[in-house]
């Protein structure tokens, strides 16, 4: 109950300001293509350099959890995910959008990601002793099987059928292994000096969900004239309200799965939105709606994906150890102040370290109210003609993809990969499944080699990879997992052969 | 017509070169690091260079650009071949590693490529087990790396990097053949590998290391350079316990800028950054955030990395 205590430090003039200034500006940041929450933190280190060390914290903590809600927009409204935690909000949240409920889908997000977001700092403030242990259980044979139960999510994400997702997938595994390889030090794929570095995520986000989309809105263009105007539905944020708790089952399922996996270091953030949008497909009564502007997919992908946010900082806080990208950056921006986290910054600087939690549970509502009150005005975007969304979407993929690291390279290859994601839209195929291959595969890769480097060396690679607890029981969630999707896809082929054979 | 363009343009190169010195510099700076924001690299090189708008430094402000990718391989890529050699384009270097993998291959640089200008920080590394490890010494770990060859697993972050070669030249020094383990990820994977014993010890940065010891997850066992550490005064050095390991495999950071820089402006730099770099308010955050500090002139720079040059060349070649 320390945390208490030190609310009234948030809510000092200088440290509100910072606190809604951070939120606000967290937002556009966050809404900004290609600007992920990592690179708004860093951005934002250095003006930490006047102040104190809990005010550098307030802005940081605040900037950190409203860039993640902000990515919601641009996924909704522009069908760019801001980073990979936003994929899976894409999937539905851009069809609510496109029907003209951009102002629920969006209001929807925003309630959902507070909710979230406030479970997992609470989590955070409670059970910071409990869950470093959990965060540390995890070594390489668990991320391996980890990352293989992500693979078989791959076939049921978002596909017209369990072939084309498991071959987007592949094409994703594929593209994961140009580059450098840190581990062996081999060259693989790399013809031009861009590659050098592997493909980048988000622009690779980018190219694979904006490009095909503008190409498509291009060729539109031409027939009908771009005359094709959404009328864009105002929602009441009551209302909103309301289908949030009727859909507890969304909520608690992302929500659980968001916390759960954003505290295992090093697969964290990016996939946890896809997985709780997965999960609640796989338990909802309404499955065939997913993918067509239903509202559970956006509820439990940005509760997952804010839901995230407190437990990834478990292994930061408590052990030093940086369990994610944007952690790796808030390290640097404690350090810049000279505290070390670990026991030194409870034990030591109660003040900061509370301080820093509490403005994030404050930032999470403050970051709600703010995003509700311009989700109505947001929305209109929708309205904009075609032909004119079609140029804007264009300039901030490429600013987006460039802004990255700065470097062109990156722009050919969100331009390449979305050129190619255009014509594979044609036959069927996704992006989501190819997107969470690119992610899965240096995962699953770096971990089994690691582990089967300590294996060589000590009990073999059988034992290490397919003996202890963690290890069976994730073996059984990944059979559990396969079972199902076929058990599915036998269904569906009998009902589909019965229709046909009636018909 | 042609003869006054020519003289024209030979009057405003000479115009130019004479000016540059003076005048430089008159824009702000960019400098670029090959590792990703918030990394160790980035964060020491904004603090190092926060000062440089003041009027006794440059005059003029940096701005640190991040490159990151493939181990720093990516950066410096771009440094060697894209970056504009006029003086507004510094870049961050890290030895040993670029120069580990310059002899390595497959990238488009060595140190014929960069001109140093000074060095700021080296960062040793130092050998690591968990708290509740039965190895109290670097004896304990040479004793059971002999009784059982390759079952030693020690953590580092990547190969060819500082972790690693300190590795082999424990294994050089004490006649052993640890299991070393790059981890992907960085310092703070291989780190995380140690706190949970995963593995039986690590190889990690001193700052890093140090970090980890306050908060009681490690041990420090030794350290890989050629005196103690004024952060770990009570931790002996390799060579004190009888490993003959020097100091390459400290990760020397420092600023340097493309061949071709004009030598007016280099001398500048040469000049004002190893100053800039003492100054005391960097001095305060850098010992803060736990960083070690040494700063080193362009020449001693220059030396250091042919001596580099030459250890790593007999090092790699068996590998």
């Amino acid at each position: 109950m320390e945390f208490i205590y030190y609310f009234g430090d948030v809510f000092t003039p200088l440290s509100f300001m910072l606190l809604l200034g951070g939120t606000i500006g967290g937002l556009i940041l966050g809404a900004t293509p290609g600007l992920s929450p990592t690179m708004a933190v860093a951005l934002l280190i250095p003006f930490t350099f006047q102040l104190e060390a809990a005010q550098g914290l307030i802005l940081l903590g605040a900037a950190y959890t409203s860039t993640v809600a902000g990515g919601a927009v641009s996924a909704i409204l522009l069908k760019i995910p801001g980073a990979p935690a936003n994929i899976a909000t894409t999937l539905d949240g851009h069809t609510m959008a496109k029907k003209g409920e951009g102002a629920r889908a969006l209001q929807l997000s925003f309630l959902a990601s507070a909710v979230g977001g406030i479970f997992g700092v609470l989590l955070l403030i409670f059970l910071t002793p409990v869950l470093a242990q959990w965060a540390l259980a995890f070594g390489p044979s668990h991320l391996f099987w980890l990352a293989i139960l992500g693979v078989t999510v791959i076939g049921t994400l978002d596909s017209a059928s369990v072939v084309k997702g498991l071959l987007s997938g592949c094409i994703g595994l594929w593209l994961a292994t140009i580059g450098f390889d840190d581990i062996m030090g081999a060259q693989r794929f790399i013809f031009h000096p861009a590659l050098g570095g592997g493909i980048n995520i988000i622009a690779a986000l980018i190219g694979l969900f904006a490009i095909p989309q503008v190409l498509t809105m291009f060729a539109k263009g031409r027939q009908t004239d771009g005359a094709e105007v959404i009328e864009v539905q105002r929602h009441s944020i009551l209302a909103a309200f309301r289908e949030l708790f009727s859909r507890t089952r969304a909520l608690s399922i992302g929500t659980l799965t968001g916390s759960i996996i954003g505290l295992i270091p090093g697969v964290g953030g990016q996939i946890a939105g896809l997985v709780a949008y997965d999960q609640t497909k796989k338990f909802s009564s309404e499955k065939e709606k997913f993918g067509t502007g239903h509202s559970e997919g956006v509820i439990a992908a940005e509760s997952a994906n804010n839901a995230m946010v407190g437990p990834s900082l478990v292994p930061l806080l408590t052990l030093s150890i940086p369990g994610s990208p944007t952690a790796a950056v808030l390290l640097g921006g404690l350090l810049i102040h000279g505290i070390f986290p670990g026991s030194d910054l409870f034990d030591n600087h109660p003040d900061v370290a509370w301080t820093f939690i509490n403005s994030m549970l404050i930032g999470q509502v403050l970051m709600c109210i703010f995003g509700l009150y311009v989700a109505g005005l947001a929305a209109r975007v929708a309205q904009v003609p075609q032909s004119v969304m079609a140029a804007i979407v264009l300039a901030l993929s490429v600013f987006g993809a460039y802004s990255v690291q700065g470097s062109m390279g990156d722009v050919y290859v969100m331009a390449c990969l979305g050129i190619g994601m255009f014509f594979l839209e044609r036959f069927g195929f996704s992006a989501a499944p190819l997107v969470l291959g690119l992610i899965l595969g240096p995962i699953a890769e770096a971990n089994f080699i690691q582990g089967g480097m300590i294996a060589d060396a000590t009990v073999g690679k059988a034992l290490y990879f397919l003996t202890g607890g963690l290890n069976l029981l994730l073996i059984a969630v990944v059979l559990a997992s396969i079972a199902y999707s076929v058990w599915m896809e036998l269904r569906h082929r009998r009902y589909t052969t019965k229709e046909e054979a009636q018909a | 017509m042609k003869r006054m363009i020519a003289w024209a343009a030979l009057a405003l190169m000479s115009l130019t070169g004479a000016a540059l010195a003076e005048e430089y510099p008159e824009r702000p700076i960019m400098m670029m690091v090959s590792y990703g924001a918030g990394g160790a690299t980035d964060f020491q090189a904004r603090i190092v260079t926060m000062t440089s708008g003041n009027e006794d430094a440059l005059g003029m402000p940096i701005a640190i650009i991040n490159k990151p990718g493939a181990g720093g391989r990516v950066g410096w890529n771009w440094f060697a071949t894209q970056a504009d050699p006029d003086g507004y384009t510094l870049a961050a270097y890290n030895v040993p590693h670029f120069i580990a993998q310059s002899i390595k291959g497959g990238v488009e640089y060595s140190t014929d490529s960069f001109e140093p200008i000074a060095n700021w920080g080296a960062d040793p590394a130092v050998f690591v087990v968990g708290a509740d490890s039965e190895f109290n010494s670097m004896e304990d770990i040479v004793a059971y790396a002999k009784e059982n060859p390759g079952k030693l697993t020690v953590s580092g972050a990547g190969l060819f990097v500082g972790h690693h070669i300190a590795a082999l030249q424990i294994d050089k020094a004490a006649g052993t053949k640890m299991a070393y383990i790059p981890t992907k990820g960085g310092g703070a994977a291989a780190m995380k590998a140690v706190i949970a014993g995963e593995v039986l010890g690590g190889i990690n940065n001193l700052s890093d290391a140090f970090r980890a010891q306050e908060a009681g997850n490690v041990k420090i066992l030794g350290v890989a350079d050629l005196e103690r550490s004024t952060f770990l005064p009570d931790v002996p050095t390799m060579k004190e316990q009888g490993l003959d390991v020097d100091n390459s495999s400290v990760n020397f950071r420092g600023v340097m800028v493309p061949k071709g820089t004009p030598p007016e402006v280099i001398e500048k730099l040469a000049a004002t950054v190893p100053e800039m770099f003492a100054n005391s308010r960097v001095a305060k955050k850098m010992e803060a955030g736990g960083s070690p500090m040494h700063i080193m002139t362009r020449d001693e720079v220059i030396e250091m990395w042919a001596q580099r040059q030459q250890t790593l060349n007999e090092l790699l070649a068996g590998l």
